[in-house]
């Protein structure tokens, strides 16, 4: 066994298993807990397929930022009655149930029947490329240079669109 | 990156678009009065971005790495979305004062909305479909809760705030499936290996659930239950924005994106959810809309019903039918503007006069304004010699052409039960007198928008030819 196939087992290992705690746990705050190690986790799998600069913004955005703020939230709001919400609304839960399926159902058909990897090339040297800032850069700024600047208004919309709504004053 | 100045040119709409924005911005920072200097501002910024596309329709290109087309028909949606957002300013400079929510972001986010509807209706890869989207969606979102006084405009725009983050789901499920298939964004590479893709279900997941993000947006039958709610309870002047260039620019983002179905013979496989989906829209939204008491709630099923009959246009799949669809958004974004800025200009406050009742006696106490209502009706129900019934016949005849006159049929026999709702308003205005006074807010701008739609709509019925072929030349 590689170095590399002993750590996807063990990322593997530990996603597999803070997503199950994640779901599993009665408290929100140690739910997310559970999420902010799976994203690290994530985080280890992508750096194993030479995706660096994922595998960075995945921990300092997901793990860190999105996942803080979530937290606040969650610590702000208190929310007791909805720790058992699942348990109030029987229909929900056949629906997730279903829904999980129909996504796991669909991953196994990916995965092992449909062949997704016939087409591609599998060149390390290529990947090691593709996979650093520096290539993503350049990518950003002349081929998808246009969805680069969408992105921009769509931040810039977001942002007036939070002030509007947040607006302390009201006349 | 840009070629050569002349594809500066061709995208010089969407500079314009942008760099108004930021102008925009800076104005609200700088100027005191920004709230009265930026309706105008943006209605000129509209109409200089609108009527410059028209001039340019004829500079088709492909610019920015395949991203973007220009000139041609993207340039006539163009088009159509900025003089529809520049009558929303029109309509609502008084409007928004009555309601205390006259803020200068108010503008700018329409001017955000439109620049997310151009990059859909231009898009020549996904990424652009999705950002446009997106950018077009955050700024309804917050325009439906903009008057955060009143309960419904927030419960109106968290609901279209859920549903909308839920419909963007399947969206991008369905491009990444799309793209797991293709190994492309590029919606020109994937038209050209249509043929071998139509036989993976993967692919055709992908495009089925692409497809069901966009009825969401476009408000078609089983996805349509945030409707009614939300245009409700959003301000009057904001819910025309939604129903009329919101829901155009959906199926702008629906025709570029499938224009195999239109080049190839692929129509039998889109044939089936377009048709199911067409037919329960049109008779479900007619059917519903007798029962509402509420004028925004009744035009909101209609929108639902106006739906279902583009959708006609779609299904038949060939070039005349998407001319008709496209001839039918412009029609449509006329009429409907017209309505929603009547009912603003009769809604008093606390969503008073939004009755269908109180529309009663209208005929002799404002003459003028139960005028242009009636043309209006009269033109949504589909009577001749208005541009709404044009509107339906080309894409009623382009349907049969394909051989759908079951479909057809069924169009006919839905605008049919809808003549009964919106005549039923007419009727009220002049046969029926009301006992209790009610006053009637004054405001040129929004008269002067709520003239100038109607106008269009006579026009567009008296010269529908002046359009159809302008589309038909560039399609």
């Amino acid at each position: 066994m590689t170095l590399e196939v002993i750590l996807f087992i063990l990322f593997g290992l530990i996603c597999i298993i803070s997503a199950v705690l994640m779901v599993t746990r009665p408290n929100p705050i140690i739910s997310a807990l559970f999420l902010v190690l799976n994203f690290c986790s994530l985080a280890g799998l992508y750096l194993i397929l030479n995706a660096q600069f994922i595998a960075v913004a995945q921990v300092i955005v997901y793990a860190g930022a999105i996942m803080v703020f979530f937290l606040f939230v969650i610590m702000l709001l208190n929310p007791e009655k909805e720790k058992r919400f699942l348990e109030h609304k029987p229909k929900l839960k056949i629906f997730t149930i279903v829904v999980v399926a129909l996504v796991l159902i669909q991953l196994i058909y990916m995965i092992f029947l449909a062949h997704p990897n016939d087409s591609m090339t599998n060149k390390v040297s290529e990947s090691v490329n593709a996979g650093t800032i520096e290539s993503i850069g350049r990518e950003m700024f002349t081929n998808y240079v246009l969805p680069f600047e969408a992105a921009g208004y769509l931040l810039l919309a977001a942002t007036i669109g939070a002030l509007v709504l947040a607006k302390k004053k009201f006349e | 990156m840009l070629n050569n100045i002349q594809e500066f040119y061709n995208i010089l709409p969407i500079v314009i678009l942008g760099g108004g924005i930021i102008l925009s911005v800076f104005i609200e920072l700088y100027s005191q009065k920004s709230e009265s200097v930026l309706p105008w501002f943006s209605i000129l910024i509209f109409l200089s971005a609108g009527f410059y596309s028209l001039l340019t329709v004829a500079n088709e290109s492909i610019v920015l790495q395949n991203m973007l087309s220009t000139g041609g028909r993207t340039n006539i949606f163009y088009f159509i979305f900025n003089i529809g957002a520049a009558l929303v300013c029109l309509l609502s400079v008084d409007y928004t004062k009555k309601y205390g929510m006259n803020y200068g972001e108010y503008y700018i986010l329409i001017q955000s909305s439109v620049l997310g509807m151009m990059l859909m209706a231009g898009a020549k890869d996904f990424f652009m479909i999705f950002l446009g989207l997106e950018i077009m969606s955050i700024c309804f979102y917050v325009l439906a809760g903009v008057n955060r006084k009143k309960e419904k405009a927030i419960e109106a725009s968290l609901k279209y705030f859920l549903l909308g983050a839920f419909a963007t789901g399947f969206l991008v499920y369905g491009i990444a499936l799309i793209y797991g298939t293709a190994q492309s964004t590029s919606i020109d590479i994937i038209t050209s290996k249509f043929t071998e893709l139509s036989g993976n279900i993967i692919f055709l997941v992908g495009v089925l659930l692409f497809l069901i993000g966009f009825s969401f947006k476009i408000a078609a039958f089983p996805f349509h239950m945030w409707v009614p709610d939300v245009y409700q309870g959003s301000p009057t002047t904001i819910t025309g924005l939604f129903s009329t260039i919101g829901k155009a620019s959906a199926f702008a983002a629906i025709i570029a994106s499938l224009t195999a179905l239109f080049s190839g013979g692929f129509q039998s496989l889109f044939l089936p959810y377009l048709s199911v989906l067409a037919v329960f829209s049109m008779l479900f939204g007619s059917i519903v809309a007798i029962a509402q008491s509420d004028i925004k709630r009744m035009l909101a099923y209609s929108s639902i019903s106006h739906a279902g009959y583009i959708l006609i246009g779609l299904a038949s799949g060939t070039p005349v039918g998407v001319a008709g669809v496209v001839f039918y958004l412009a029609v449509y974004t006329f009429m409907n503007l017209a309505a929603f800025g009547i009912i603003s200009l009769i809604e008093g406050e606390n969503d008073a006069n939004l009755e269908i009742d109180t529309y009663s006696g209208l005929g002799s106490r404002n003459p003028v304004l139960a005028a242009l209502l009636s043309l209006i009706m009269f033109s949504l129900a589909g009577i001749p010699p208005l541009a709404g019934f044009f509107a339906k016949y080309y894409v009623f005849i382009a349907a049969i052409k394909s051989g759908l006159t079951w479909l057809t049929i069924l169009g006919i026999v839905s605008s049919l039960i809808s003549v009964y709702f919106y005549l039923r308003i007419v009727v009220l205005m002049y046969f029926k007198e009301r006992e209790t006074e009610i006053t009637y807010s004054k405001s040129f701008s929004g008269m002067l928008g709520v003239v100038i739609s109607v106008l269009l709509v006579i026009l567009l019925g008296i010269f529908p030819g002046s359009l159809l072929d302008l589309i038909i030349a560039y399609l």
